[in-house]
């Protein structure tokens, strides 16, 4: 049986997702650890999640 | 992806770079370079004015230190001059004390000098009075008692006498 | 004073999507099924379109009456084709220019014959000719919309600086700390106190051209420029060209000799092969992220949106309606925050490319280099 290439898209959804979970969850723990530190975490979170949303949507236009 | 190429329209690039480009351009010139120099300048101004009233403020502390030292300054020359004028009053009021005393002591010496003359003058003076009239005296008593033989022989006698004596 | 009069905004951008556009859409196409009909409709809306349309009407005889502006097109077919786009009727009818016959189908031009006929392959794509298009279609037009407004927006700011002693007043208050903000956490920090100048200009106007064109993408006009694969390459490409164009020796050596002297050359050839290939694609990568990116999120806002909206026909119900309402009012304001946060993202990324490309290693380890070499 052939698996449709959209599944293979929405597993990569779900990587990229739970990556940029992390991410989110990680930057929060930082940030509550200290807190001065917050807009520097900010930047680096976002530019972090962008580059692997970038992946997540490479995954869906190639499915 | 091939929805994506077939999505792609070259027209809309060509002209998303041509009107983003001359945007880019447009705005630079007008807008941010104006906006971008205005806030700088401003941002300056404010370091400036900040600077400027730190100076301000050490100038203003200088000032004030100045301003004691001199009072300061003047506290003490008129605490000079106060002491000098009263070292000026007490001398004088020595040195006059002693040129007082000095005068006086001169006039007291030329007083006594004068005394001192003055009785010399009077006791010889007197001396003489006394040398005339002792002289009177004895011319009158020579001559009263000179005037019989007896009598001057006596004299004689007695002086002889006395003579003897000595 | 700004939230309630942005609420209202969202509000009416919500009714009038409802309102006005997907109900012609519905008594034209009466014997379709909805979910393709609403399909049909936001993939039509996402595309490029030769009329700026405001609104439809539906008269008696089931006939609809579109409110807009024609606008021009410009083809090029063995020679400059001017002329203006009601000429197409809505795709209705053929158009006919020096003896040339053209028909709109799915928002794209093609050459045809009198009749009209399109000719298509196994996949229902037309195979027929299509002239290269350079019209100034919608997006073009919300793109000289949009310039025009930055440009009467910041060059009169400009000049208030001039005329209040560098105070901003009215719409600078709010503006200044947007700008202020990209020069000093975007630029400063990712370019360098010492370069970032260079970069300003064309960082402030990409922040300002995405984020005003996201926003006017959350309208009722509802034109999705920055979800448009043409204007987000144009925009990832000039990143790429100012990249490389500004890209410093240091930055060239990274990319062809990323180990430096740490390595004697014959142990470098073999991990260069592979090494150096890598690097020279992340060149390119790096930008087509940038455009996929951009792209991508517009467009999922876009049809993640008008699905929502779409419920309200699908469902037809007290409870779907509603329903429908709150969560796309909800996703409209998400999308308020993803058209500045999109807009944030690439000039946020475009201003680390460029620190990449300007990076130099400080003067001083150079001196010391040059020292150890003249031992």
């Amino acid at each position: 049986m052939e698996i449709p290439s959209v599944v293979g898209a929405g597993l990569a959804v779900i990587g990229a997702g739970i990556g940029i979970g992390m991410i989110g969850g990680k930057a929060m723990e930082a940030i509550a650890r200290q807190p001065e530190a917050y807009g520097k975490i900010q930047t680096a979170m976002l530019i972090a999640a962008a580059l692997i949303e970038g992946i997540g949507f490479a995954a869906i236009f190639a499915g | 992806m091939e929805k994506l190429v077939n999505d792609f329209s070259f027209g809309l690039f060509f002209w998303q770079i041509i009107l983003f480009v001359l945007l880019l351009l447009l705005l630079r010139k007008f807008a941010w370079k104006p906006i971008l120099n205005a806030v700088n300048d401003r941002e300056e101004g404010i370091k400036d004015a900040l600077a400027a009233a730190e100076n301000a403020k050490k100038e203003m502390q200088n000032v004030t230190a100045d301003s004691e030292k001199l009072l300061k300054e003047a506290r003490a020359e008129r605490e000079a001059l106060l002491k000098e004028a009263r070292e000026i009053k007490d001398k004088m009021i020595s040195d006059s004390k002693e040129q007082a005393k000095v005068e006086g002591d001169k006039m007291i010496k030329q007083a006594q000098a004068a005394i001192e003359s003055e009785k010399k003058a009077a006791v010889a003076d007197i001396k003489n009075q006394v040398a005339e009239l002792s002289v009177d005296i004895a011319e009158k008593i020579i001559k009263e008692q000179l005037s019989n033989k007896d009598k001057q022989l006596k004299l004689v006698d007695d002086m002889l006498g006395d003579i003897k004596l000595n | 004073m700004r939230k309630p009069f942005l609420l209202k905004f969202l509000l009416a951008a919500i009714l009038l999507f409802g309102n006005s556009s997907f109900a012609n859409e519905k008594e034209v196409e009466k014997g379709k099924d909805k979910k393709t009909e609403i399909k049909e409709f936001i993939e039509h809306h996402l595309q490029d379109s030769h009329y700026f349309n405001f609104y439809g009407t539906t008269d008696e005889h089931g006939k609809v009456h579109h409110v807009g502006l024609p606008l021009p097109v410009i083809l090029w077919d063995n020679g400059l084709k001017v002329f203006s786009s009601s000429k197409f009727h809505h795709g209705e009818e053929v158009a006919e220019v020096d003896g040339n016959h053209y028909v709109l189908y799915h928002s794209k031009i093609y050459k045809t014959d009198a009749e009209g006929t399109i000719s298509y392959d196994g996949e229902h794509h037309p195979t027929n000719v299509r002239p290269l298009d350079f019209s100034i279609t919608k997006s073009v037009v919300m793109m000289i919309v949009t310039g025009l407004l930055l440009l009467w927006l910041f060059s009169s700011l400009a000049k208030s600086y001039a005329k209040n002693n560098s105070i901003p007043t009215g719409m600078g208050r709010f503006f200044e700390p947007i700008v202020l903000y990209i020069r000093d956490d975007i630029a400063i920090a990712n370019i360098g106190e010492k370069k970032y100048k260079r970069y300003m200009p064309f960082l402030l106007t990409v922040f300002f051209f995405i984020w005003f064109l996201n926003m006017f993408g959350l309208t009722p006009l509802g034109v999705n420029v920055t979800g448009n694969i043409a204007v987000t390459t144009a925009l990832a490409l000039l990143v790429f060209i100012i990249t490389n164009l500004t890209g410093t020796k240091d930055y060239w050596k990274h990319v062809f000799d990323p180990l430096g002297d740490g390595m004697p050359w014959y142990g470098k050839i073999i991990i260069y092969i592979i090494l150096v290939p890598i690097e020279i694609l992340g060149l390119f990568i790096k930008p087509f992220a940038l455009l996929i990116r951009l792209y991508a999120n517009m467009t999922a806002g876009h049809v993640v949106l008008m699905s929502l909206v779409g419920l309200i026909f699908i469902f037809k119900s007290w409870v779907g309606g509603p329903l429908s309402f709150g969560l796309s009012f909800a996703i409209s304001l998400i999308e308020v925050l993803v058209a500045l946060l999109q807009a944030y993202i690439f000039t946020m990324l475009a201003a680390l490319y460029f620190g990449f490309a300007s990076e130099e290693h400080d003067p001083g380890h150079e001196f010391d280099d040059d020292a150890e070499l003249a031992h």
